[in-house]
């Protein structure tokens, strides 16, 4: 049996060249996308934890508050706490650099207590022998430098760096380096006091490293701690930040993982073609060898071993590939494949055996299970029967199995009710399987319903092709069943990525209502608008009306921090409302405050209008009445919306972030511009038209989006293989046909005119299917998947256009396959076609 | 009228090493022959070059006036299609085409309207023994059944010529018989020309004229064996 399955069933690979070709491609392909999806992000994530620890260095548990800080009393607390052998405070900034992009991360740390427990933050001065220089740590204006900040700001010890605090610029000295960061982290460490001097945080703390006494039980104390914390502070275990993090991109990674999934599944779907054809064409051939003795199992093993091997070299070219991807990917896009979830993270490629094992394993069980139903085709065959010809129609007589497809599509409307686990919608790719496996089973019947359109067809041709297919309709089956799992994948997401960012349009063009935006640095750093110079801005000709909107970070139990925004509502300004209401929200003394909370903190805090909602500010529980919850596509781990003034009066911060300038009519943009620019200063204030941040918000979409857009022209491609593929094999086997429609007068381009006619019924019944199909999945990625993911809510919208384009396109470039493909077996003279015995 | 004048063909399209040369045959208007020879003589070949099937090396041929040589590949393919009609060894009929669709398939090529193209499959059809089985698909047929069909759709659309290879070769005796008497029956009724290629002596002595090919070129034979 060995010497059979080299030289009958492996060496048929080597004979059909191309076939086996695309079928490697393909799965290549599949392969190579989902390894490298994997590699990018797990080297991503490795990269991110490795820095947390690093900055994290021996602590057992980390005291974290809002991006404001919180009160350092709470260190003088813990640090007296019989429990606590080490507390070292921090106050964490992302610093702006005016006239520079980006910011600088800095480090305010405590000298004498950094070293034991981050060392790493220890900052190393220029001269270390001389005793002043040692203490130049503690001057007000000392920054350090790691060497990785150093090189990307191009500064060197001695030079002076300007940092931003409010719209201040303020000039700091390069005092040395921070050896311990190693090469790869961009951040600066000041003396915690120069720190909070000069960025206006006195008394303010971001963090409190811990190091607990020795035989302490972390979990325990971590809880008996906690009760002694005010409002919206938490205590965490260092890798909590990790797993946040990880959890955070953990819905977008198995998004991505699951397409990539698709395009291997699409792959599985053209070994299935290229093998059932070849079965076809071998029919004779194992009859023969049937006669010969050889029994019904070796000949299933030897038809699987060829779709195993298939898979196995396919998977080995596609895991070699990924590494090349992941190596590009990183050097093009960056970790995080354009979303962000890593920005500042310069991952490294490492080789990794067991994921490359599993996307081996992957390959063959594609290729084994394309060549599956072939196999057991084979192994049905009657030899007797097959010996004569034209026992083909069996194969390609494929029944219908409509009770299947019924219970697929039901099974998937059934999954779409249930609920995510561990945050990943599980289920509703479930459902998306379930509704590409349930459309190929109906393939049959469509096929069978398209032919009865072309029953009366004139035109010989069209007949022609429509009685071959009406004859075998399993030949749609086997030449579509790829073209509608590529176009299922493709329409599916061309239908969500529309919705998405005609929604994510409409959503900007709401929450941007201002004719001009200014602020001093993103919310994140440390430029900030104070009430003079919002005043100043207010009072310049030309300026109607100004709105603030003051940003914090909100810690609700051991959750990601949550974004706090306080901002006018009940004035009307537009706030993109789901549910609930906006400006005819009443509040009488001694009502609760009202809160509007975005749709992700809706879903992860289980709450409706109505519902009450405790807020952390300034270390203090506040309740809220939550009054609406609107559509916010900026922060997925959840925000909420308060009444500035109400903010304001329980917190008491003045500050602004942002500042929204509506003009009186008539004013030039230009030249309250630059009225803004002469009062404030150039180099330390953002001026944005509403346009321009649209634009890059569109930018922004479209680069997360890339990568899926690579999956669904992957996807098309490789269901033109199948078509491709199908009908070169088709047109050699049907070669006797050709020759005699030749001797009947039948000219050779119209040979390859029926041909791509064949192809395009087939691929126009596919891309029908396809199209129903992909119009399903779309709604579950809409509806379900990302919802789930994403706690994103979006409005349904069609590219009807684009998707006839994409259609007719498809139906005409698989007719063109189809024709090219034919060529080859029409260069055989129809005298010797018509000598084989038919 | 089929003229054919001095035509010769190499072997693999090389005139060096003829297969046939300076053979010679004339045909007239319902006139049918056979013609006889070892295998690997060149008959099929025969055949084939008077079908413009296979190019020739040299010589004439005209057919109801038309030269012949001077026709292109889709001159030649049109020419098929209204003046030629074949029957071959084993049948050739299209197995995903009904019997009516198999022998409407020639009008179908020439544009014969569908009703007309139907009305006229289904005579001829019924003239062969088959009318009632116009729907029926190929793979119902017996081998005799089979090349009955494919001499209908020889001759549905009136051809000048009808070629035939070994039409009984696949049949057994009484079958063929049969089938034999039906094609020559229908050819001359149709008033076209004919050309077997056989094996068989009985049935090259059915035809009008019987002719021998060999190395020494095309000759009549007079024993009819």
């Amino acid at each position: 049996m060995k010497r059979a399955l080299v030289h009958v069933f492996l060496a048929s690979l080597l004979r059909r060249r191309l076939a086996t070709a695309l079928s490697l491609f393909a799965i290549a392909l599949g392969a190579a996308l989902g390894l490298a999806v994997q590699l990018i992000h797990s080297a991503a994530l490795d990269e991110f934890g490795r820095g947390m620890r690093l900055l994290s260095g021996e602590a057992d548990l980390q005291v974290v508050g809002p991006r404001r800080g919180f009160d350092d009393a709470v260190y003088v607390m813990l640090a007296q706490r019989p429990e606590v052998a080490q507390a070292s405070p921090v106050l964490e900034l992302e610093a702006r650099l005016p006239g520079r992009e980006g910011s600088l991360r800095i480090f305010g740390i405590d000298l004498f207590r950094v070293a034991q427990v981050a060392p790493v933050l220890m900052p190393m001065p220029m001269d270390d022998g001389d005793r002043a220089e040692r203490f130049a740590a503690l001057q007000s204006d000392a920054l350090f430098l790691s060497a990785a900040a150093r090189s990307e700001l191009g500064v060197d010890p001695g030079d002076l760096l300007s940092v931003q605090a409010g719209t201040r610029e303020l000039p700091l000295t390069i005092a040395g380096a921070v050896p311990g960061a190693g090469l790869a982290q961009a951040l600066g460490v000041m003396d915690i006091a120069a720190a909070q001097q000069v960025f206006d945080r006195i008394g303010r703390l971001t963090r409190v490293d811990i190091r607990l006494v020795r035989g302490a039980e972390r979990d325990v104390l971590q809880q008996r701690l906690r009760a002694l914390l005010p409002a919206g502070v938490e205590i965490l275990p260092p890798e909590a930040a990790e797993s946040q993090a990880a959890g955070l991109s953990r819905a977008y990674r198995v998004n991505l993982t699951m397409l990539t999934a698709i395009a291997l599944v699409t792959g599985g779907f053209l070994v299935f073609s290229t093998q059932l054809l070849s079965v076809v064409r071998r029919r004779q051939e194992f009859a023969f060898l049937r006669a010969l003795g050889l029994d019904r199992a070796s000949l299933v093993r030897g038809l699987l071993a060829e779709g195993g091997m298939l898979g196995l070299v396919g998977a080995a070219i596609g895991v070699a590939l990924a590494y090349a991807i992941t190596a590009l990917a990183f050097r093009l896009i960056g970790g995080d494949l354009g979303a962000g979830y890593f920005r500042g993270v310069a991952p490294e490629i490492h080789f990794r055996p067991g994921l490359s094992a599993i996307y081996l394993t992957l390959g063959v069980l594609a290729g084994v299970a394309g060549a599956w139903l072939p196999a057991r085709e084979a192994a049905r065959m009657l030899p007797a029967r097959a010996l004569r010809s034209g026992d083909e129609r069996e194969v390609f007589s494929i029944q219908a199995h409509w009770p299947a497809a019924v219970t697929c599509l039901a099974g998937a409307a059934v999954l779409c009710l249930l609920p995510p686990i561990a945050g990943v919608p599980l289920f509703g790719y479930v459902a998306v399987a379930l509704i590409l496996a349930g459309a190929v089973l109906l393939l049959p019947d469509a096929a069978r319903m398209a032919m009865t359109l072309f029953r009366h067809a004139r035109p010989v041709l069209l007949r022609l092709a429509h009685a071959r297919l009406a004859f075998a309709p399993g030949q749609i089956v086997v030449a579509g069943a790829g073209v509608v799992a590529s176009v299922a994948l493709a329409v599916s997401m061309a239908i969500m990525v529309s919705s998405f960012r005609g929604s994510v349009d409409e959503w900007l063009s709401q929450v941007l209502p201002a004719g001009l935006y200014v602020r001093a640095s993103s919310s994140a750093a440390t430029g900030y608008l104070g009430p003079e110079e919002v005043a100043r801005i207010a009072s310049l000709a030309g300026i109607a009306s100004v709105q603030a909107v003051r940003y914090d970070t909100l810690r609700l139990s051991e959750r990601f921090p949550m974004t706090l925004i306080a901002r006018p509502v009940r004035d009307g300004t537009p706030l993109p409302l789901v549910s609930g209401s906006a400006s005819n929200v009443a509040v009488t003394p001694g009502d609760m405050l009202p809160v509007w909370i975005s749709e992700a903190m809706a879903d992860l805090l289980r709450l409706g209008v109505g519902d009450v909602l405790s807020l952390p500010l300034a270390g203090q529980d506040h309740a809220f009445r939550v009054a609406g919850i609107w559509r916010d596509y900026a922060r997925q781990h959840g925000a909420a919306v308060i009444e500035l003034d109400d903010y304001r009066k329980l917190t008491g911060d003045p500050l602004t972030n942002d500042l929204g300038v509506h003009l009186s009519p008539g004013t030039s943009t230009e030249a309250v511009m630059s009225a803004i620019r002469e009062t404030l200063g150039e180099r330390t204030i953002e001026i944005s038209l509403p346009g321009e941040i649209r634009a890059v918000s569109l930018a922004i979409f479209d680069r997360t989006f890339l990568v899926t857009y690579l999956m669904q022209a992957v996807a098309v491609l490789i269901g033109l293989f199948g078509i491709s593929t199908t009908f070169a094999a088709l047109a050699t086997s049907r070669r006797k046909e050709f020759g005699v429609l030749q001797h009947l007068g039948l000219l050779r381009r119209e040979i390859g005119t029926l041909l791509g006619a064949e192809a395009a019924l087939t691929a126009a019944v596919g891309v029908c299917v396809g199209m129903v199909a992909g119009a399903a999945i779309s709604v579950v990625l809409v509806e379900i998947v990302n919802r789930q993911s994403f706690h994103w809510s979006m409005d349904l919208s069609l590219p009807i256009g684009l998707l006839s384009i994409f259609g007719a396109s498809l139906i005409l470039l698989a007719a063109l396959a189809a024709r090219l493909s034919g060529r080859q077996a029409m260069r055989r003279s129809a005298v010797f076609a018509v000598r084989e015995d038919w | 009228m089929l003229e054919i004048e001095g035509l010769s063909k190499g072997f693999s399209g090389t005139a060096a090493q003829a297969l046939f040369s300076g053979l010679a045959l004339t045909l007239a208007q319902g006139e049918c022959v056979a013609i006889m020879g070892e295998s690997g003589v060149g008959k099929s070949t025969l055949l084939n070059c008077i079908a413009g099937l296979e190019p020739i090396d040299g010589g004439r041929m005209v057919l109801d006036g038309t030269d012949l040589a001077a026709l292109d590949e889709d001159a030649w393919a049109l020419l098929r299609r209204r003046k030629l009609g074949f029957v071959f060894q084993a049948f050739h009929v299209l197995p995903h085409l009904t019997l009516l669709q198999n022998v409407a398939l020639p009008m179908w090529l020439l544009d014969v309207a569908g009703d007309e193209a139907e009305t006229r499959a289904h005579e001829m059809l019924r003239r062969v023994g088959l009318g009632a089985r116009a729907s029926d698909w190929p793979k119902h047929l017996s081998g005799g059944e089979m090349q009955r069909v494919a001499i209908a759709r020889a001759l549905v659309h009136c051809p000048s010529l009808v070629l035939c290879d070994e039409p009984t070769g696949n049949l057994d005796p009484e079958r063929a018989r049969e089938v034999l008497d039906l094609l020559l029956e229908r050819i001359r009724e149709a008033g076209a020309m004919g050309i077997l290629v056989t094996h068989s002596a009985a049935a090259a002595a059915r035809t009008d004229r019987v002719l021998r090919l060999s190395r020494d070129g095309l000759v009549e034979d007079r024993d009819g064996a």
